[in-house]
């Protein structure tokens, strides 16, 4: 992809989001931040601020719990965690984004093979 | 991908989630502060462990982050309810704004309050008299039949026979009924107990209310035996009666009442909303129903007034092509061979016959006030052009820091909108209390007015006008204030820039059309007011001050002369009476109901069938004239004009010249009936159904004849002591000789006359009244826009006057400016009057369209108003003082 970053699909933040406290538990904002561009390997383009909106999305919708908390060097922040609904609703979104990824993968193939003998 | 699969409950908690973050918007934005305040620090941290310079670290923290304002935003977007916060933002800061403007507010929402009001009660009137259906079963197959040149009641009713043919050989009617169209008031007593209670009553042929779709609220309909002669007698109570005079017993149903001394049962009471006076004669009350004996009155005239229901699928035009070759037919009496065809009838829909004369007055009154709306239109603009041109800084400075031009408009429109609900609050609250009072003026003869009330149609035209109008008031001014030059407006330079002077001339542009509006208002109101004035100064032929009238009971045992002698007894004591000039009897009164028999004519003349139209006939004693302060040529009746004698007449002008055309009639000799009388006098036509149409022919006969049996007798008696004075000292001389006089009211004769001109003063009174409000308003918004000029020139005419121009100057130069105004806005008025005057002719009275008195009247009227509130800002200019004018520079 070169230096053009990854602009991210509406609604694929708050999947990254539920994936990211599914797999490590209890996590604050910054630490999710972190969190997906490690994984995503910086390919992501993410204004940090984002997660913001995202997280109380998710809150709204009851996927995700909130507490205030002391961070690993003792300072005050805001502690995320995904909630029971929230994980039905995440093995729900990824079923669905797999069988809409394969859809596209072999679409996407086809075209490329089969589009001129 | 998820919301799709939302479940209710889901997207329920959400909105609630939503809600309450809505509420909580300040806690939650510190939460918001805090949490982005300790990622930064955490990334900053972050940053200088990997070896940045603290500087650095948190720079790339921030950059890392995005805006963090941006970040906020986006996620109170999220949180709660943009849409709605923007509005409470946009109502908060109208609030304040208002409060800040508090004189400006109170005159906005007190003209709106008046435009509203206006606008609901009209708009109420007109719903219940000419939009609202009738209060019966499917009204629109209701049809009122009769003649199409019908003048007065008894021009549209029939005969018994005629009425009972129409009801067996009629192919268009599901069926036809009629009641008796002659009943006075006060025509019943209800006795036994205590004092004698006079009551109106009714007859209604025994299928009336079938035909209306009318069940009684409790009881039963009519039995068909007792609508037969000798049946039992019945009586149907009116709700409103039953409240008064039973205290809404409900026990009453089934017993017997006595009425007229015979007992009588109570078959039911009506709903309330039945109201026969309302529909049938308006301003009359009905408190009883019985059933109408068609073998009683089978001879007595044309008497009944009849009401079909149409078949369904039956339309008007094919009940009048029957009515053309069915009515003639009909006998007025199956008895007398040569009574048959008569007869005609163009059957209308009852609701025309009901509202339809009055369609053109509520049409001009409608258009009155919504002239009166569009006023307050132009003058809220003007208003709110002044106020958005002092605060074209601030709407400069708001789309500065990045307010758009939807924003700036949509503010505008929640600040006209939050005026024009207020206005309407408190115009809703104006029209109750008037429509309230109306509701209760049994005194206007408009037919259902009794149930006008602010029902949900109101409310929703109160709706429609308020958003309409605020939309229409705020958007000129809204439009400006966004199209505003940000940069020009920023500068100081607000006074005398090309923006000021564009503003003025659209300001002049809307007072000159507000001087037009109020101008026609003043004209219309002008003629109106002119015609009703010439109607009270008609001549009606008698003398309604100082004279009143009671219904007397009497027991003659159908002898004439007994009531002969009685009726003389009552007229001595009473004549006798101190401060009593002179009393009389009658059967009838001008101006009340009406009758009108075969016409006089001369023996052996032939007549050709229809030359000789009814006359309407007055059954008196000797007095009755003069008490009415009536004009008579010749003699009075005596009590001597009686059976011994020979039969005598007194005629009307009218009559009389028709019957001896260029002859004196006094003396000459005529045929009534099958009696040759003689001609005694000759009085000056009196008003008989109304007060604004011709005179018909009358007659006057001597109840002291047994040919002539008077229906009842009013005691009418002329003096110049007050009727309540009077009415002690009468009723005790009524009681001594017959101590079964019911309580009858004591009414002053100027009431018939009241009652008879009420319509058209009811009208007058409300066109006059919104004339009045434009003519203030006018003033008004002359008022502000010279004031605004003044002050917006406030240098100008400091060095002018520097200079050496005088007070005296300055106050002509702004005056002028005002007349200017005031003068293009009349002469457009004028012309607009003058079409509108021609579209009110009809509604006119002894007045011309283009009465020229009118006209300049009221464009004096208009002009001295307007120069008056221009002279207080010119006073004010001629008095300002040049140095402090300049100094303020």
């Amino acid at each position: 992809m070169g230096d053009v970053k990854l602009d991210l699909l509406q609604g694929t933040l708050d999947l990254m989001v539920l994936q990211t406290l599914a797999t490590m538990g209890e996590m604050h904002g910054y630490g999710i931040a972190r969190r997906i561009e490690q994984v995503s390997g910086d390919e992501v383009l993410l204004n940090q601020g984002t997660i913001y909106a995202a997280l109380v999305r998710l809150q709204q919708r009851g996927w995700i719990d909130a507490e205030w908390g002391a961070s690993e060097n003792n300072r005050r922040a805001k502690f995320y965690s995904i909630t029971k609904r929230g994980v039905k609703q995440l093995a729900d979104d990824t079923a669905y984004w797999m069988r809409l990824s394969s859809v596209m993968g072999r679409v996407l193939a086809m075209s490329e093979e089969g589009g001129e003998r | 991908m998820s919301a799709g699969k939302a479940s209710m409950g889901d997207s329920l908690r959400r909105a609630m989630t939503r809600l309450g973050a809505f509420f909580r918007s300040e806690p939650l934005d510190w939460d918001l502060e805090e949490e982005v305040a300790s990622h930064i620090a955490m990334a900053t941290e972050d940053n200088i462990r990997s070896g940045m310079t603290p500087e650095e670290a948190r720079r790339k923290a921030m950059v890392k982050f995005g805006g963090v304002e941006q970040a906020k935003e986006r996620q109170r977007e999220s949180r709660g309810l943009p849409g709605l916060e923007t509005l409470l933002q946009d109502l908060r800061y109208t609030m304040r704004t208002l409060s800040r403007d508090r004189g400006f507010a109170t005159v906005a929402i007190l003209i709106l309050a008046l435009g509203i009001g206006a606008n609901v009660v009209v708009f109420s009137v007109v719903n219940t008299i000419l939009l609202r259906p009738l209060p019966f079963y499917d009204p629109a197959r209701l049809v009122w039949v009769a003649p199409g040149n019908a003048e007065g009641l008894s021009g549209s009713t029939y005969s018994v026979d005629a009425y009972e043919d129409l009801r067996l050989m009629n192919k268009s009617y599901e069926d036809v009924t009629g009641y008796f169209a002659f009943s006075t008031e006060d025509n019943y007593k209800l006795t036994g107990r205590g004092v004698p209670q006079p009551v109106t009553g009714i007859m209604v042929a025994a299928n009336f209310f079938h035909v209306l779709g009318v069940e009684p609220m409790m009881g039963r309909q009519f039995r068909a035996e007792e609508s037969l002669k000798g049946g039992p007698p019945a009586v149907m109570l009116s709700y409103a009666f039953w409240q008064r005079q039973f205290g809404g017993d409900r026990g009453i149903v089934g017993k017997s009442i006595e009425l007229d001394g015979k007992p009588t049962i109570v078959a039911g009471v009506l709903p309330e909303s039945f109201d026969f006076g309302a529909a049938f004669s308006p301003g009359a009350k009905v408190d009883i129903l019985t059933p109408l004996v068609m073998d009683d009155i089978r001879f007595q005239g044309n008497t009944i007034a009849i009401v079909g229901r149409l078949k369904q699928g039956v339309t008007l035009e094919q009940a009048r092509a029957e009515a053309k070759t069915l009515f003639p037919q009909f006998y007025w009496g199956k008895r007398f061979a040569d009574s048959k065809g008569q007869y005609t009838a163009q059957p209308v829909f009852l609701k025309e016959y009901v509202s339809g004369k009055l369609r053109r007055s509520l049409i001009v009154l409608w258009c009155a006030v919504g002239l009166i709306l569009l006023i307050v239109c132009v003058n809220l603009s003007n208003l709110l052009l002044a106020r958005a041109a002092a605060r074209s800084k601030e709407f400069a400075l708001r789309s500065a820091l990045g307010a758009g031009r939807g924003r700036l408009m949509r503010q505008l429109l929640t600040e006209s909108l939050v005026l024009a609900g207020a206005g309407a609050m408190l115009g809703l609250g104006l029209a109750y209390a008037l429509l309230r009072y109306l509701a209760h003026q049994g005194a206007i003869a408009l037919p259902l007015l009794s149930s006008v009330r602010l029902d949900g149609m109101a409310l929703g035209w109160t709706l429609l006008i308020t958003v309409s109008t605020a939309v229409l008031f705020g958007l000129v001014p809204g439009i400006r204030a966004s199209r505003a030059n940000v940069q020009e407006a920023l500068k100081d330079g607000g006074h005398g820039t090309t923006e000021g002077r564009q503003h003025e001339k659209m300001r002049t542009v809307l007072v000159v059309s507000e001087v037009a509006l109020a101008c026609v208002l003043l004209v219309g109101a002008g003629l109106l007011m002119r015609s009703f004035l010439r109607v009270l100064n008609v001549d009606l032929g008698f003398q309604p001050t100082t004279a009143a009238a009671v219904r007397i009971d009497y027991d003659d045992g159908r002898s004439t002369e007994k009531r002969t002698a009685i009726l003389q007894n009552i007229a001595q004591r009473v004549g006798g009476l101190p401060g009593v000039d002179v009393a009389g009897f009658t059967d009838n009164l001008p101006l009340d109901r009406n009758r009108s028999w075969g016409s006089p004519f001369i023996k052996g003349k032939h007549y050709r069938p229809g030359e000789l139209p009814g006359a309407f006939v007055y059954i008196v004693s000797p007095g009755y004239l003069s008490a009415m302060g009536m004009r008579l040529r010749g003699r009075d009746f005596t009590w001597q004009d009686n059976d011994k004698g020979e039969s005598t007449v007194v005629l009307n002008e009218t009559a009389a010249k028709a019957l001896w055309p260029g002859e004196d009639a006094v003396g000459k000799m005529a045929v009534i009936g099958k009696t040759d009388v003689r001609v005694i006098g000759v009085i000056a036509d009196v008003r008989d159904t109304n007060v604004e149409g011709k005179s018909g022919w009358q007659m006057y006969l001597p109840m002291m004849r047994s040919e002539w049996g008077p229906d009842g007798a009013v005691l009418v008696v002329r003096s110049k002591l007050p009727p309540e004075q009077l009415a002690n000292g009468v009723m005790r001389a009524l009681r001594e000789i017959n101590p079964n006089q019911a309580a009858m009211e004591f009414r002053p004769i100027q009431r018939l006359v009241d009652h008879a001109v009420s319509p058209r003063q009811f009208f007058m009174m409300l066109v006059v009244a919104f004339a009045a409000l434009g003519l203030v308003l006018a003033s008004l918004g002359i008022y502000g826009v010279i004031s605004y000029s003044v002050m917006r020139r406030t240098q100008e005419i400091g060095v002018r006057m520097a200079l050496g121009a005088s007070p005296g100057n300055v106050q002509m130069g702004v005056i002028s400016k005002t007349l200017r105004m005031a003068a293009i806005g009349i002469a457009v008025g004028v012309v607009g009057s003058v079409a509108v005057a021609h579209l009110i002719a009809s509604l006119l009275f002894g007045t011309a369209p283009t009465d020229p008195t009118t006209f300049v009247a009221m464009a004096i009227l208009l002009g001295a108003v307007a120069v008056l509130a221009g002279y207080l800002p010119a006073r004010r200019a001629s008095r300002i003082n040049p140095m402090v004018a300049l100094r303020n520079e």
